[in-house]
Formats: C-alpha cells, structure tokens, sequence
C-alpha cells in the first residue's frame, strides 16, 4: 500500500486540473470496477457490483484534487505573481517549490516584509529561473501544486497531498479487498473539492445514491498548542460527528461506530469546527442522502508537509471494507 | 482543437446604428435584481421573430432556443443577465425622504450627490449631500455611510412610491468616441450580444439563451435556468472591471489590473465561483487567432457569473465566462470601447461556430 501512496501523493493535481491524477487512479482501479465514467466536471466514477435484496445504491467519495497556485500576471523580469487555488496559507509558501502542470519548475520568492509579519499572498512571486517575460516559461493562468517527495517517519507519513489522495489510496485498497456486497457501490474520485466541494455536487446528482460517505482527512489536536479537538493520530479512523459544512446523519454515525465495535476496529468521533467535505454534497442532492464522513486524522493540512499514521490509514480500509460487505440498516 | 473548422451560413453579427439604439435602449432601462421586468420585455420583444421557443420561467428568466441544422448539435447554453445592481426603498421618513439599502455590490462611498430613477415609472431622486459651506475641514475628511443618506424624492412625487420600490442610478447612456459611457453596462452588453447571436446563431449547433435574473444578488436566475435547459456546455456572457487607469498602473505593485480597455474580449480561467472548462478555454483562443479577433485573459481573481452556479447543476455542465473589459463597472457610470464589445461579439460568434461533438472530448 506504501508504493501506491507514494505514487498518487506525488502527482500534482491542483483543482480544476486533475488529468494526470485520474489517470492515475483509473489505471488502479480498472480491474476492479464493473464500469468507469468521468463526468461532465472531471469526476472519475466506478460502479462495483449491482444491487441485490437488502442492498443499497451507496456512493462513496474521495476526492483526487488538492490546493494548488494559479498565475495571474508575470512581471517584466520574469517573476510570476499568483493566488491560491482553495486554502493557501501564506505563511507555508514561501520558500516552497512548485511543480507546473507543463513540467516547469520554480521557488517562492517574497518581497521584503517586516520579519516578524506574515506575508500576504500578494508579496509573494514564483521564480522559475527566468530573467524577463519573453523567457519566463509560464504564463497568467498556468497552474502549478506544491513539490515535495514522500516520507516515512515510522509508522508516520509525510506528502504535501495526503488531503485527500490517502483517501483516494483508502478507496482504491478497499474496492479490490471488498469480495462480496450486496450494493451497488460507486466510488467517486472527486474533482474540485478544495474550491468549494463543487465536483461531488454534480456527481452526487449523477450517482443518485440511497446512502453516501465521505473519506476525508480531519485535523488533529495532538500537537503542541493545538485547536481544540479530540482527534489524534494513531487511534483509529475518525467516525464524522459534524464539520461546519455538514451534520452527519446520526444514522449513518452509528451503523459506522457499531461496525467498528462489531469488527475490532478502533474508532474515534471527530467533531470538526471548521472544515468541509464532500458529505455535504451528497446530502444535500436531489431530495436529500443520509450522508457521512470516514476521517483520517492528519497533522499541518494544508501545508508541504501533511502527516498522517499508517496504523489508522489500515484501519480505515478494514472499517469501510465491513462497512460495505453487508447490508446496511440504518436505525 | 477540431478539423472540421467550417464556418456558419449565418452571418458573422456587425455593430451599427440599430445595435447601439438597443444597447442604449437597456441601458437606460431600469431593471434592478428581482424587478427584470423592463429589460425582459425588450428582450421579448427583439427574441419573438427569430426564436424557435420562447418561455419566462418562474423566477423571471427569459429562456430562448433556437436550433440548428443536422446531426450531433451540441446543446451550447448563453447567459447574460438582465439585472443589474441598484437601490431599494426601505423607510419613508417624511417630506420625500427615504432611508434605501443597496442591492448587488456597491461602494457606499460613491453614493453622494447621485442622481436616480425611483420605481417603475423612473422618477427622478437624489441622493442628497450637504453642501461644501456647510461642512468642516475635518468632517470632509470621512466618508458619509448609508445610514446618513437619503434618496430625496421631493414632497410630491415622494407620496407616488412605496417602500419595496428599486432604484437605479439615473446616468443616461451616451457614445463618447470610441467609448460608450452608461449605467448598468454590466450586463447589458452581454444581453445586447446574447439578442444579436440568436438573430446569427449558427446551425451547428442549437443555441439555449438564457436572459437570466438576479445575477448580481448571487447568480440566483442562472441556477433553475441551468437545470431547465440541461445544456451539453455554457458560456457567460458579463463584464469584467478594467483597472488599467495610468494613475493605477502607476503604482509600483500594481499588478492587479484585471483587464485592459481595447485589448479585446476577457477570457476567463478561474474566478471565485468558477475554475473555467480548459478545452472552452482552448476552444475560444483558437477560434480569436483563426480570425484575428484581439483577446486576453482575465486575471485569475475573485468575482463570479453566472457560470458559477451553470456549471454545477444537475449532473455538471462544462462552463466558461467572456467579459467586456469595463473601467467604472458598479458605479454611476461605466465606460468601455466599442471595439471591446464588437470583438466580444464576434469572438462568441467565431467560437460558437466552431464547436462540434468533439469539442469536449478529454
């Protein structure tokens, strides 16, 4: 499962430009699906078995985009200004590599600010290496994602997309361990997340499921001065109580939490302030889903350097793999 | 992008005496979000002899086809909206006084010693200042909040509008050159275009037109008239703010200029509420450069259009926006180059031609 993670973590794959980290995935999961489509947005949707007595059409989602920069005027010495595609913090950037969607490399560069300020987005440029416009090999609207290589620390990982690519490895590594299951199963890798959850609004319109699930990171309050949470890594997936952009059916949180019980999987119930996920989406389609989230608790989201413990990345794929074995009551 | 690059039997569209008459006509049409009604009925009136159907939703949108000839027509949605931003009566405090809110965007500090339209019958207002002989050094110094202003209608036409009634700016359209000078250019140049590409629209396809409401309240028409028409792809068509003053440009970080007068349509790639399709992107610059229509690119920046709610509906919509760049857009008075508009126009023109089903091909 490491090789898998280290490959999908790697692709860049800002919002909006998610070519090359589809195929990716497509290329893991043709196997395993009984039909793949890509919606009108982009959103890449395997179907895996077909309904059967006492099943459900369930859609889960894992969405394959992260945060990303996108040019918006490059100056005439050659620097590129840029903003943020979904949640940049300007204090991670500086400094940082980046890795353009055509290849080209650069650095974070910053003007000269007061040492003990934050930058704004707007004092930072991108240095590809160029000296004026007419050699700067990027141009307004070229995207690029952060470029960081995968790391181990123990049983820790580190990438700059484990938001949500470890998801994606989640779902992948589920559908080929799910033998057998009543439902029709549609796991949607998900476009355009990071910019406002807007892939799986349409895929969930498309999928029109009787139940979905998010997987998602969550944060954590396990370090130094943290926020308040009782998430930590190392202690299981996260069952979704709430975030600020859903309440989870509290349904669909009890048939996760008994799994997990029933199945000798830990748990932990994540209550998020604030953050959203795909759950939202699918809630809220059509005539409405009961919905909720599967978390996976995760250090500096947003950041070069997202960290995340292969012990719960196990569990989760045990946890969805029981969820979605048997059939589903929702008490 | 695609081989079969064959142009339209119909009629690349020009801008003449008549165009500019009923650009001037919207223009100074007053249609403030949720009250459409003026504008809608223009749009109705230049849509009946060409359109193949015609239908006013219930939210007010006016949703126009018209279709192609031949096999595969790609269903190609256009949106332009006929609202535009403005005030609304909310307290009468006597003596042809009225407390108002503003509707869409607006920079409250830009509001003094304005003149207005108040209602459906336009009667004339203003939003008073105290004059210069009055006021101190100091007080000159801040701007005056809403709170402190009042449409003054005059005793007597005061007692002929209610509370709920809108208002507009009251600034009338005028060719100033090579510029137009209006209120309200957002987005009565893409209606304008949007009535002009159905009297052209090209057989390749089958055109669904949506002059849509309450755009500049949170692009609230265009969400039910995506669902309804159910489109293959869509475009925007809207304004866009030109920051490209000298005194602007002059500033040494200015790099935030959005776009520039006369260097033609503004294409988008992402805004606030919309990453735009890249094979419409691609499909747009190819169609400027084959017919040497000037384009740029939108600065990636925040705002949105109507694309914003189009391209998430039902089971998602591929979504582009173009914009006549505008100097002054929300204010009194916005000023852009005809030219802009012209190759606005046929830009959308040239693109729509040239779509085929293999435009969105990954």
């Amino acid at each position: 499962m490491k090789s898998l993670i280290k490959k999908l973590v790697e692709i860049p794959g800002p919002s909006g430009f998610e070519e090359q980290i589809r195929a990716a995935v497509q290329r893991e999961i043709k196997d395993h699906a009984d039909e793949i489509k890509v919606d009108a947005l982009g959103n890449l949707i395997a179907r895996k078995g077909k309904k059967k007595d006492g099943g459900l059409r369930i859609m889960l989602s894992a969405h394959i985009d992260e945060i990303g920069l996108m040019v918006t005027h490059v100056d005439d010495d050659g620097f590129a200004r840029f903003i943020g595609i979904g949640g940049i913090n300007p204090l991670t950037c500086y400094g940082g590599r980046v890795l353009f969607m055509n290849g080209t490399r650069g650095v974070i560069g910053m003007e000269k600010i007061g040492s003990a300020k934050a930058p704004k987005l707007a004092q930072l440029f991108i240095d590809v290496g160029a000296s004026n416009q007419d050699d700067c090999p990027v141009g307004v609207g070229d995207v690029c994602g952060f470029e960081r290589p995968f790391l181990e620390l123990g049983d820790r990982l580190v990438a700059k997309s484990m938001d949500d690519r470890i998801a994606a490895v989640i779902a992948i590594e589920a559908m080929r361990a799910i033998a057998d299951t009543p439902h029709e199963l549609y796991f949607v890798f998900s476009v355009q997340e990071e910019v406002g959850i807007r892939g799986a609004i349409t895929a969930a319109y498309g999928v029109n499921p009787d139940l979905g699930l998010a997987i998602d990171v969550t944060r954590s309050g396990d370090t130094p001065k943290s926020i308040k949470m009782e998430t930590a890594l190392g202690k299981g997936p996260a069952v979704k109580v709430r975030d600020s952009s859903f309440i989870a059916d509290p349904r669909v949180v009890n048939w996760m939490v008994e799994t997990a019980k029933q199945a000798g999987i830990p748990y932990q119930l994540e209550v998020l302030e604030a953050g959203g996920t795909d759950g939202r989406a699918i809630q809220l389609t059509r005539a409405g889903v009961p919905a909720g989230c599967l978390s996976i608790p995760c250090r500096y989201i947003h950041s070069p350097s997202e960290m995340v413990d292969m012990n719960d990345v196990r569990n989760s794929v045990k946890l969805l793999v029981a969820l979605l074995s048997q059939p589903v009551k929702l008490g | 992008m695609t081989k079969n690059t064959k142009t339209s039997t119909s009629k690349v569209p020009q801008i003449g005496k008549i165009q500019i008459e009923l650009l001037e006509k919207l223009c100074n049409a007053v249609a403030v979000s949720g009250d459409e009604q003026e504008v809608r009925q223009i749009v109705l009136e230049e849509v009946k002899s060409v359109a193949d159907e015609v239908k006013v939703d219930a939210l007010g949108n006016v949703l126009v086809t018209r279709f192609g000839r031949g096999e595969k027509r790609p269903r190609v949605m256009l949106a332009a909206h006929m609202d535009e931003i403005g005030f609304m009566l909310v307290k009468d405090d006597g003596g042809g006084l009225f407390e108002f809110v503003t509707i869409g965007g607006i920079d409250e500090r830009q509001l003094v010693a304005k003149s207005v339209l108040v209602g459906q019958e336009h009667l004339p207002g203003v939003i008073g200042a105290k004059p210069i002989h009055l006021t101190k050094k100091e007080e000159r110094k801040n701007t005056l909040k809403i709170d402190q202003m009042r449409i003054d209608m005059g005793l007597d036409i005061g007692s002929q509008v209610k509370i709920g009634d809108r208002a507009s700016f009251a600034t009338r359209f005028e060719l100033i050159g090579p510029s137009i000078r209006a209120k309200a250019l957002d987005d009565r140049l893409g209606v304008v275009n949007l009535i002009e590409l159905i009297k052209h629209s090209p057989d390749n396809i089958d055109l669904l037109a949506a002059f849509t409401v309450q755009e500049e309240v949170g692009l609230r028409g265009a969400r039910v008239a995506a669902y309804a028409f159910d489109p293959d792809m869509a475009f925007a068509l809207d304004s866009t703010p030109a920051m490209d003053l000298p005194v602007w440009e002059s500033d040494d970080n200015n790099v935030n200029y959005n776009t520039r007068l006369d260097q033609g349509p503004a294409i988008y790639l992402m805004d606030a509420a919309t990453i735009a399709d890249r094979r419409l992107v691609d499909l747009l610059v190819k169609a400027a450069e084959a017919e040497g229509i000037p384009y740029q690119f939108r600065q990636p920046n925040r705002g949105g259009t109507d694309a914003g709610a189009i391209h998430k509906s039902r089971a998602g919509i591929p979504s582009i926006s173009v914009s006549v760049p505008q100097r002054y857009i929300h204010t009194a008075a916005g000023l852009v180059r005809q030219d802009d508009w012209v190759h606005t126009l046929q830009l959308m023109h040239a693109a729509l031609s040239r779509i085929t089903s293999d435009t969105l091909k990954r």
